[in-house]
């Protein structure tokens, strides 16, 4: 599965608050969370994400509260995947057991508008825009499958368990 | 090259030697949910499995809001009675069988126990801790999935050691210790890390203490906490263990840490942590003189028998100056308090029992505070809007400060009151 798009680009800390406002994660539904989806830090971000689908940013990304509506959002909204030098913890597991693509690497040469490709799984994401190979710190192969199925419940709906 | 907790925990799981950054796949001992049960009910429904893995591996509890005060928790209520029911879940802790908040039922009714793994899907899951488990918070859709199939994947986490020495000075608890520790580590200090508490100081604590403690590491990012279990722990269980699975486990002395930190109690002094980050270290007196609306004392992080115990010694013969919610973490510390009497002496001082829970901590009853009112409070949490009010303030402080300030209708040093007691003996050479 290959991942290829342009970047959305945001700083350190971002947390779920940011993600989604705690009064809308009361809401089962997810186009409703797609629409409020980074309003308070990006108003413009719903728009954006359109024509650039990847979501970068620094270090402990998903803090603060752990609701799962957080990467929900971002999958509703049309996120592909988020690149971060580091997720806080419970964001990282909710976002595998939603589908959420995400990936731990050094994000410092990776520019908003840049254009990444990365094959889910490999050991490296490729920056067209600057021509660089980043290393990113592997998905084990479980998370993989989850992503490609689309999450934990539909993983285990295939498949029956681990 | 030794262990940490974690990987002696994760190894025994895989069956195989582990280090960090592997994964591994676990069965837990117990999995633990409250409220939320009702949201994990439905999307167990969706997996399309009939029957959960093992019943008797389940413990439900209702603390957000016991009794249920708005009519969606009423609901939530009915529909986990219903699966419980349907499932067979025997270790479901309604309001009729001496329940209390999730965690605490963990620890007092020996769920938790050395060298077990503990699910929970609430983060401040890592309490259980204290009794030498291996705890660890989770989200509701990987409840779910694990309900269904007795199964998590769990990453090794890195380790960060604390050693504490010594003991604590007349005033100072367990809850002064863990917000200079979250101080000086900052909310992402642990993030994703193991930390695993030892040395004579934790010797010397309470279990009650350890839960305080292990409770809040998670306010740093912490994948779990843990105390080096003792013959305290063994004594605890003693009768009550519900799995017979245990044993004591701790790491290796030649264990390689990601850090390692040594607390004296010696210099732990009162403290809080003022809004709106549990980070936001403060000592006592650069917070005294502010004043409060509110004050409470309990819930899961502080909800214990000793921390009951402590507050009424500050308050016993005195009256409160503001309104001060005092709420056990369970039915048996109510009824333990009750029986020793400091329900009574906490009445006298104008004190509101409010029933076993979580209580106004999440903001759901028992005590949500109004626009720009200011509480001093001995939970875990003291984010904007937490206890009601987006206008509100919370400062997160322990029993005893809590108690004194209550007194007082403003923060202050609870040595004060320690002072003036020891004097009032002959004593105070000090």
């Amino acid at each position: 599965m290959e991942i290829k798009d342009k970047v959305i680009k945001y700083g350190n800390d971002i947390n779920t608050d940011l993600i989604i406002a705690g009064k809308y994660t009361k809401t089962l539904s997810n186009e409703e969370l797609a629409v409020h989806a980074m309003e308070d830090l990006d108003v413009h971000f719903t728009k954006k994400v359109k024509g650039a689908s990847i979501v970068v940013a620094g270090s402990y990304f998903g803090c603060g509260s752990s609701r799962e509506a957080a990467p929900v959002a971002l999958r509703a909204a049309g996120v592909s995947c988020v690149f971060a030098k580091s997720f806080a913890r419970i964001f990282f597991r909710n976002a595998v057991n939603v589908g959420l693509p995400i990936v731990e690497c050094d994000t410092d040469r990776i520019n908003d508008g840049d254009t990444l490709r990365y094959v889910l799984g490999s050991s490296e994401v490729i920056n067209e825009t600057t021509g660089e190979s980043i290393p990113v710190n592997p998905l084990p192969e479980i998370m993989v499958k989850i992503f490609q199925t689309g999450g934990l419940v539909q993983y285990f709906r295939e498949t029956g368990g681990y | 090259m030794g262990k940490t907790f974690a990987e002696k925990i994760l190894s025994r799981c895989a069956g195989y030697d582990v280090t960090v950054g592997d994964i591994v796949f676990a069965k837990p001992d117990f999995c633990i949910s409250h409220e939320n049960a009702s949201a994990i009910c439905a999307t167990f429904k969706k997996i399309g499995v009939d029957n959960v893995f093992d019943p008797d591996k389940i413990v439900l509890t209702f603390d957000h809001t016991v009794p249920a005060s708005t009519i969606a928790y009423a609901n939530a209520h009915r529909v986990v009675r219903k699966f419980a029911k349907e499932q067979g879940i025997e270790n479901f802790y309604d309001m009729n069988k001496y329940g209390g908040v999730c965690h605490q039922i963990m620890c007092q009714e020996g769920f938790s126990a050395p060298g077990l793994v503990i699910i929970g899907s609430d983060s401040h899951t890592c309490t259980s801790g204290a009794m030498g488990a291996f705890a660890v918070g989770v989200g509701r859709t990987e409840m779910a999935g694990v309900w269904a199939t007795g199964e998590l994947w769990l990453k090794v986490p890195d380790a960060i050691s604390i050693e504490v020495t010594g003991d604590f000075q007349p005033g100072v608890g367990a809850k002064d210790l863990i917000l200079r520790i979250i101080g000086d580590m900052r909310a992402d200090g642990a993030d994703y890390c193991s930390v695993e508490f030892y040395g004579d100081g934790i010797e010397n604590m309470s279990i009650a203490d350890r839960m305080t403690i292990c409770n809040m590491c998670v306010e740093m990012g912490a994948k779990n906490a843990v105390c080096k279990p003792d013959d305290k722990v063994r004594a605890a269980l003693e009768g009550k263990a519900k799995s017979d699975k245990w044993e004591m486990v701790w790491a290796d002395d030649d264990a390689e840490y990601l850090a390692s930190y040594r607390y004296s109690l010696e210099d732990i002094a009162p403290a809080v942590a003022k809004p709106h980050t549990v980070d936001n270290y403060a000592t006592i007196s650069e917070a005294t003189g502010i004043k409060i609306d509110q004050a409470l004392i309990g819930t899961c992080t502080n909800g214990r028998l000793e921390d009951l115990r402590a507050a009424a010694e500050v308050l016993k013969g005195r009256r409160v100056k503001v309104r001060t919610m005092i709420t056990p973490a369970s039915v048996e510390v109510y009824r333990q308090a009750l029986k020793e009497g400091i329900l009574e002496t906490l009445l006298l001082s104008g004190c509101t029992i409010t029933p076993p829970g979580c209580g106004a901590c999440i903001g759901l009853s028992s005590g949500v505070l109004g626009d720009h009112e200011t509480c001093i409070s001995t939970a875990n949490r003291n984010f904007k809007g937490r206890m009601g009010s987006k206008e509100g303030f919370i400062y997160l402080a322990s029993p005893m400060t809590a108690a004194w300030s209550a007194l007082h209708g403003e923060i202050r040093d609870p040595r004060e009151h320690f002072e003036s007691a020891s004097d009032k003996a002959g004593g105070g050479q000090a």
